[in-house]
């Protein structure tokens, strides 16, 4: 046996170590979708007319569409109708303040790593914690509400400011603009709302920490950024489900809207159940996100490690509107066993200078499929727009495939766009010189990989990189010996 | 501290060391000379632990164990370095980075302390002295973009921090030019002690100018063929390799 083939046996027994659940009374819809669905999760969250009016037209949209083939991924048809579209911990009272909040819900986050104790927190990072169909907690909220930011779950920001939710829900990502963002648009239950205002730069990170809990339910969350004038935002988003046998479908939107001389930083870390060994189970990450730099000199940057889901189908992009605007796409996807993921990016520049940059880096091991799909297009109007992309691929053994479909549109002949690409194989000699030097297998290959992802995991802010960096070698590694 | 005893080695199914014999002692240098193609360079490679090629008779046994039976990195913490003749390049891993892995996995093993950032860092300073390497070039990736001299500088480097027993270099003047040979076989001297041993393996004398051998091996066809002492080597240099093979031929 190769050392090659050796090693990859090796990586194929890591257990997920998220994937318990919690027994928790919830409070669910039948399985199944149809009006009377959306018009009681509506009801639930006792919505105005108007967003019940929105998601109805989003739903008959959605039942006229086909479900999307040319994503370079396999798996069984969803039958839409046996999924519960809400679920929700049964809570007593409507907590009011953090200390209100059932023990069991807190102790389910504290087990995830995630503290919604304020005083517990060591650094600034405010959470919103959404189990299921429902936001369980923010922190944070009334130190950041003194600069006059608002941030708290989706369903409350339609509560309280319903104006800005109007103005902006659907703007970026209208409902009818894909299949799954339809779905989501008709039958979505929470997320997060943020809201920074005029000059101001926000002064913690924000975060949203998603867990699936309950079985045969989709997640549908919505999360709105609206970045005013002149501010500035980090936000972070984290994820975890349980291990079930059944595929569980996550279908989130995220819209951004950066307005003139803004910036918004958005990074992920992505690590639903990806299914065993064998491919059974695992979560149907199928998720649309787009950021709008609507004004001039306005900045977007997607950074995003993604680590788990049985499918990954997700392209999060950046309009590039107001001249001289800029957009990002940091990106290292890992997949292992049967994993397959979709993923990239599409830059469309439509200002005057603007500029983007795109780095994707693939990592494939066992019998996974990495591909990733961009697309860079320069409109009419966008004269000196300019684009970077490099696509790495890093594979490890002989089973698995890495896929690059870049595609480049471009309309005005002052554009300078640039792709480089390249796919390597993690080498035994690579691996033979790490352990002359003393350093056992498992690390060798975690440092290797780290080095290959390092240019995008240096974009992470730092608590997060620490835990990327140790998700991402546990991803590829199994017990040793 | 080292002892071969009729080691026979194949890659491929093709048999390479044909039953090499020899013994080490503390604080001795050992150099390795033949043509190409004689095996030298399996020789190191087996001793280190390369899983392509496969012993298929005789055995090693290194202070009171059993090399053969030790994983790459097991042999790497009980003391055995090997200079590569090519060292491999890890793109986005620093080699500073890269060898407080690997200082810190061999201290564990041997039952130390790992090395916080500031130890870690005094120990590099004054390591870096002794071969001359400059530290931005510690900061860049490993090896990538390294020029030869370079890369053969930073494995003796390496070699300083981790401390071996026994320590193999494997052709590590090709593609030196005189000055950085002189650079590294200084490293080398410096590096020597009467507790440990040194193997040097090369194709030609001008190395043994700098690093002086203790004993001098010809392996020819997988064997060693003859033995002797520093003056083997000048010979050798003289009269190239025919004259041993004709001598084999008569005998």
């Amino acid at each position: 046996m190769s050392k090659d083939d050796h090693i990859l046996e090796e990586f194929t027994s890591k257990e997920y170590e998220h994937g318990w659940y919690v027994d928790f009374e919830a409070d669910e819809a039948p399985k199944g979708i149809n009006e009377e669905i959306i018009r009681f999760i509506s009801a639930k969250k006792e919505e105005p007319e108007w967003l019940l009016e929105w998601r109805l037209k989003a739903f008959r949209r959605w039942t006229e569409m086909t479900e999307p083939d040319w994503s370079n991924v396999n798996y069984p048809a969803i039958d839409y109708q046996d999924i519960k579209y809400y679920s929700a911990p049964k809570q007593k009272e409507k907590p009011k303040s953090l200390d209100e909040i059932d023990p069991e819900l807190l102790k389910t986050f504290e087990r995830l790593g995630i503290s919604l104790n304020e005083q517990k927190r060591l650094t600034g990072v405010a959470v919103d914690a959404v189990i299921d169909s429902v936001s369980v907690a923010t922190t944070f909220k009334e130190t950041l509400s003194e600069l006059g930011i608002i941030f708290c779950s989706f369903s409350e920001a339609v509560q309280d400011h319903p104006e800005l939710v109007k103005k902006y829900l659907g703007s970026v990502v209208p409902a009818n603009d894909n299949y799954f963002s339809a779905l989501n648009s008709a039958v979505f239950s929470d997320g997060s709302f943020c809201y920074i205002p005029k000059g101001v730069r926000c002064p913690m990170e924000l975060s949203t920490y998603f867990r699936i809990n309950a079985a045969n339910t989709g997640q549908f969350e919505r999360t709105l950024i609206v970045a005013d004038e002149g501010s500035y935002v980090s936000y972070l988003e984290g994820c975890t489900a349980p291990m079930r046998d059944e595929n569980q479908l996550h279908a989130a939107v995220v819209e951004i809207h950066a307005a003139k001389d803004a910036e918004v930083k958005y990074s992920t870390v992505q690590n639903w159940y990806p299914g065993n060994k064998e491919g059974k189970g695992g979560i149907y990450n199928f998720v649309t996100k787009r950021a709008i730099c609507a004004g001039e000199n306005s900045k977007v940057s997607w950074t995003q490690v993604e680590t788990g889901s049985a499918v990954t189908w997700k392209y999060p992009s950046c309009i590039l509107k107001g001249d001289n605007s800029q957009g990002e796409f940091y990106s290292v996807a890992v997949t292992n066993n049967h994993q397959q993921a979709d993923t990239g990016t599409k830059m469309i520049h439509i200002g005057k200078n603007t500029r983007s940059r795109i780095v994707s880096k693939g990592i494939s091991a066992g019998k996974s499929q990495n591909s990733y799909r961009g697309q860079v297009h320069v409109m009419k109007r966008a004269s000196n727009a300019r684009n970077f992309s490099q696509c790495d691929s890093l594979l490890m053994g002989d089973k698995c495939g890495a896929h690059t479909f870049p595609y480049i549109d471009v309309e005005n002949n002052s554009a300078q766009v640039e792709h480089e690409a390249t796919t390597s194989k993690i080498g035994e000699d690579q691996i033979f010189y790490c352990q002359q030097r003393g350093i056992d297998e498992e690390s060798a290959v975690a440092l290797i990989v780290n080095g290959f992802a390092k240019e995008v995991m240096n974009k992470l802010p730092m608590e997060f990189a620490v835990e990327a960096q140790k998700l991402l070698a546990l991803t590829l590694e199994g017990s040793v010996g | 501290m080292l002892k071969i005893n009729n080691l026979h080695a194949s890659i491929e199914g093709k048999d390479i060391l044909k039953g090499i014999n020899l013994e080490i002692k503390p604080g001795e240098v050992h150099a390795i000379m033949g043509p190409n193609g004689s095996g030298k360079s399996t020789l190191a490679s087996v001793l280190a632990g390369r899983e392509e090629y496969e012993v298929t008779a005789g055995s090693v046994d290194y202070i009171d164990k059993d090399l053969l039976e030790l994983a790459p990195e097991e042999r790497a913490r009980e003391g055995i370095f090997l200079a590569f003749q090519y060292p491999v390049e890890i793109p986005g891993v620093s080699t500073t980075n890269f060898l407080k892995t690997a200082v810190n996995q061999v201290r564990e093993a041997r039952g130390l302390d790992a090395l916080d950032a500031v130890s870690f860092l005094k120990e590099m300073k004054a390591k870096m002295k002794l071969v001359d390497i400059d530290q931005a070039l510690l900061s860049r990736a490993l090896n990538e973009g390294f020029s030869g001299g370079e890369k053969k500088r930073n494995e003796i480097f390496q070699m300083a921090m981790l401390e071996p027993k026994l320590s193999i270099l494997d052709e590590t003047d090709s593609g030196l030019d005189i000055d950085a040979l002189r650079i590294v076989a200084d490293g080398v001297n410096k590096l020597k002690s009467d507790s440990n041993a040194t193997i040097v393996v090369t194709h030609y004398q001008r190395l043994l100018d700098y690093i002086v051998p203790d004993f001098v091996h010809v392996l020819y066809k997988g064997k060693i063929v003859k033995s002797g002492t520093k003056e083997l080597a000048l010979e050798l240099e003289e009269k190239g390799y025919d004259w041993i093979k004709e001598e084999l031929a008569t005998a």
